[in-house]
């Protein structure tokens, strides 16, 4: 047999049948469902009669709209509730295991996932959400839905598509200090753009991503959406093994053992064809800042805001014009003289226990600058706080200034009452500093945790590798 | 969903590349549990001058004179002409709901983002890929005539322009089937129960661990 690459293997594993033009029925094995994508489908599946074609394959839960501070009052926003009634509901009724908002497990959707084990190698993983390809990092295919896809797979547990191109990402090396796998993530869509990925599904692999702890691999996996591939992924080793034993959904015993066995194959097989083939030196990887309203608007943070006068390319070029009038900066700006308002760490890109425990070891002793209207922690499940807080790390971030909140989307994209006021300068954890992301006229800068909070001291951007 | 055959309509150019999903309809409407109604605030933050919240009369807000949707020249217009990476962010399914409540049934660009090119068809609605030279061209057209029209043929897979200029485009076998049908996924998928059922218990023999 030829040398295939771990997405061939994924693919393979579960094309039920195919057409002549290649479109595919993939058999989906998790579903996960939160939401804000979901009413739609159910209702969908309600008019036509249909039913949950495996009801066990889906988890579902509140992360988008629910609140980060106050729960036990409930949400106050009228439409929220009833969107998130409406997901409790929808549940109730067709039997769906949910994590309500009161439940100790209830987090983000792709915190909670991996958290329970319910994302294990080898597995097909969907969402309605962009950053379902964070589960790729488990060796898993998986990708993002629409709501229609949604319906599609609660009615048949398949999808309809087509096989994507195979993209590498090599990282070799060793990282500097200071220097984390969002970096990796932001410099790789700086070097190839918020549509160098599209159509393909990349894997990461290298050295330097063999070294990353689960957590860096999902934040990695995670950002692959934002250079267009639908999904990202790495091979499975005894990292990713570790990082499952025991968790409440994966297997036990004599399954598990089986299960590993066949986990250990999920890598690209020596000498697999990719499409297209990206490498890079991890050593040359400098803490990275966005400055603009993409994210392949990236530089490091020694660098400056670029000049636009100096892009010979007429879209790019009205583009940063653009991007620099909505950001209220100057060209040539030095990222570290940027002043900041306010700083959010959290995310689905990095609010698991690692990211907090970095931030936290910049925070420690520190003090919040006076400039800074509102630094926030928000963690990314109710789990990740509760061990945050048996290391003390709550009580870290409180004293030098930031708040705590609970688990939730927040001000990711500012559904709920967590977001910037117009012209509000933020450094973020996140993945998307879109225009209005973060509220409407608000300014994202999108860094790494150790960033953001180095920036909360300082009150403005500093370079960490450099402290 | 809708049938797509043949389309005649207005074109609005949306000069600037990488228009991602949270511009087109921004967070606070994805509230909303219903799949329509969204028509009102596409675009809401370029469109208008105040924020919108929903369950705003949109008739009374202040629209913005200088976002091409509200220039006179653009009104009804079906086919959307953008640039490169339109779509990209979040897969909200909204945006193309959006696109089409508000009229659209066909966007031009030289390339889309995949959640979003993919959602577009499953809601009648035609994303089609031209090269970037003639998307320039075409942006160029639209400028230079008022009322500039452009006539998109599915099944002979063409884009003709008044003046004679006929665009080849593809689009997938299967896809143009289901479009021209207008045909329901869950429906088609639905035939193929016992496949299903058969790769079902071959995969849960192979993997039993992930049937537990």
């Amino acid at each position: 047999m030829n040398a295939q690459t771990l997405y061939d293997k994924l693919w393979n594993a579960h094309v039920v049948r195919q057409e002549a033009d290649g479109t595919a029925l993939i058999y989906i094995d998790r579903h996960l469902v939160h939401e804000v994508t979901s009413p739609q489908a159910f209702e969908g599946l309600k008019l036509a009669g249909r039913k949950l074609w495996r009801t066990a394959s889906i988890l579902a839960v509140a992360d988008h709209n629910v609140p980060t501070t106050g729960r036990a009052q409930g949400i106050a926003d009228p439409i929220a509730r009833l969107q998130v009634e409406t997901l409790d509901n929808n549940c109730v009724e067709f039997g769906v295991n949910e994590f309500k908002m009161s439940d100790m497990r209830q987090g983000i959707v792709h915190v909670i996932g991996p958290e329970q084990g319910a994302t294990l190698p080898g597995m097909t993983v969907v969402c309605g959400d962009s950053h379902t390809s964070t589960h790729g990092a488990f060796a898993a295919l998986a990708f993002g839905i629409g709501t229609s896809e949604v319906e599609h797979v609660m009615a048949t547990q398949c999808l309809l598509m087509k096989k994507s191109r195979a993209m590498q990402v090599v990282v070799e090396g060793a990282l500097g200090k200071g220097v984390t796998a969002k970096d990796i993530a932001l410099a790789v869509i700086g070097k190839i753009g918020t549509a160098g990925g599209t159509g393909y599904a990349i894997e990461f692999s290298g050295s330097a991503i063999r070294a990353l702890s689960m957590e860096g691999r999902m934040t990695l996996c995670n950002m692959a959406i934002e250079a267009g591939a639908r999904a990202g992924m790495i091979a499975a080793d005894e990292t990713t093994i570790n990082y499952l034993k025991g968790r409440p959904f994966a297997p036990q015993g004599e399954l598990w053992d089986k299960a590993v066995a066949y986990w250990d194959t999920l890598h690209s097989d020596a000498g697999a064809q990719f499409d297209k083939m990206i490498k890079l030196d991890a050593a040359q990887i400098k803490p990275q800042v966005t400055w603009g309203t993409s994210p392949e608007m990236v530089v490091a943070v020694d660098g400056r805001v670029p000049d636009p006068a100096t892009m010979s390319d007429v879209v790019k070029r009205e583009g940063a014009e653009r991007a620099l009038h909505y950001m209220g900066l100057v060209a040539n700006t030095p990222i570290t003289e940027i002043n900041i308002d306010k700083v959010f760490i959290g995310s689905c890109t990095n609010a698991r226990i690692e990211d907090l425990r970095a931030a936290a070891a910049v925070a420690r002793g520190k003090h919040v600058a006076a400039n800074v209207k509102l630094a926030m922690v928000v963690p990314g499940s109710g789990l990740v706080k509760q061990q945050a807080e048996r290391e003390g790390l709550d009580k870290i971030f409180v004293a030098a200034g930031f708040e705590w909140r609970d688990p939730g989307c927040s001000m990711c994209l500012a559904m709920n009452d967590d977001r910037l006021a117009f012209g509000e300068r933020c450094a973020s954890t996140s993945n998307r500093n879109f225009e209005g992301r973060q509220g409407p006229g608000g300014r994202t800068h999108l860094v790494s945790p150790e960033m953001a909070a180095a920036a909360a001291i300082a009150g403005h951007f500093v370079d960490v590798s450099k402290t | 969903m809708q049938k797509f055959s043949v389309l005649d309509g207005v074109v609005m150019p949306l000069d600037r590349a990488n228009v991602d999903t949270d511009a087109i309809i921004p967070k606070q409407f994805l509230k909303s549990i219903k799949r329509s109604g969204f028509g009102p605030n596409l675009f809401d933050e370029w469109r208008y001058l105040d924020h919108g919240e929903p369950g705003m009369d949109n008739s009374m807000r202040l629209l913005n004179p200088d976002f091409v949707l509200n220039q006179p020249r653009y009104q009804g217009a079906q086919i959307l002409l953008a640039r490169e990476n339109f779509g990209c962010g979040s897969s909200r399914e909204h945006a193309p709901w959006a696109l089409e409540d508000y009229g659209f049934r066909a966007i031009i660009a030289p390339s889309y983002a995949d959640i979003f090119f993919n959602n577009c068809f499953k809601n009648g609605l035609l994303p089609i890929r031209l090269d970037a030279e003639k998307v320039d061209a075409l942006f160029k057209a639209v400028e230079a005539n008022v009322g500039y029209k452009l006539k998109i043929d599915l099944k002979q897979q063409t884009i003709s322009a008044s003046d004679g200029t006929v665009y080849k485009f593809d689009v997938e076998t299967f896809r143009k089937h289901c479009l021209l049908n207008g045909l329901d996924d869950i429906g088609l998928t639905l035939q193929h129960v016992s496949e299903i059922k058969a790769y079902e218990a071959k995969h849960r023999a192979a993997q039993p661990w992930l049937f537990t």
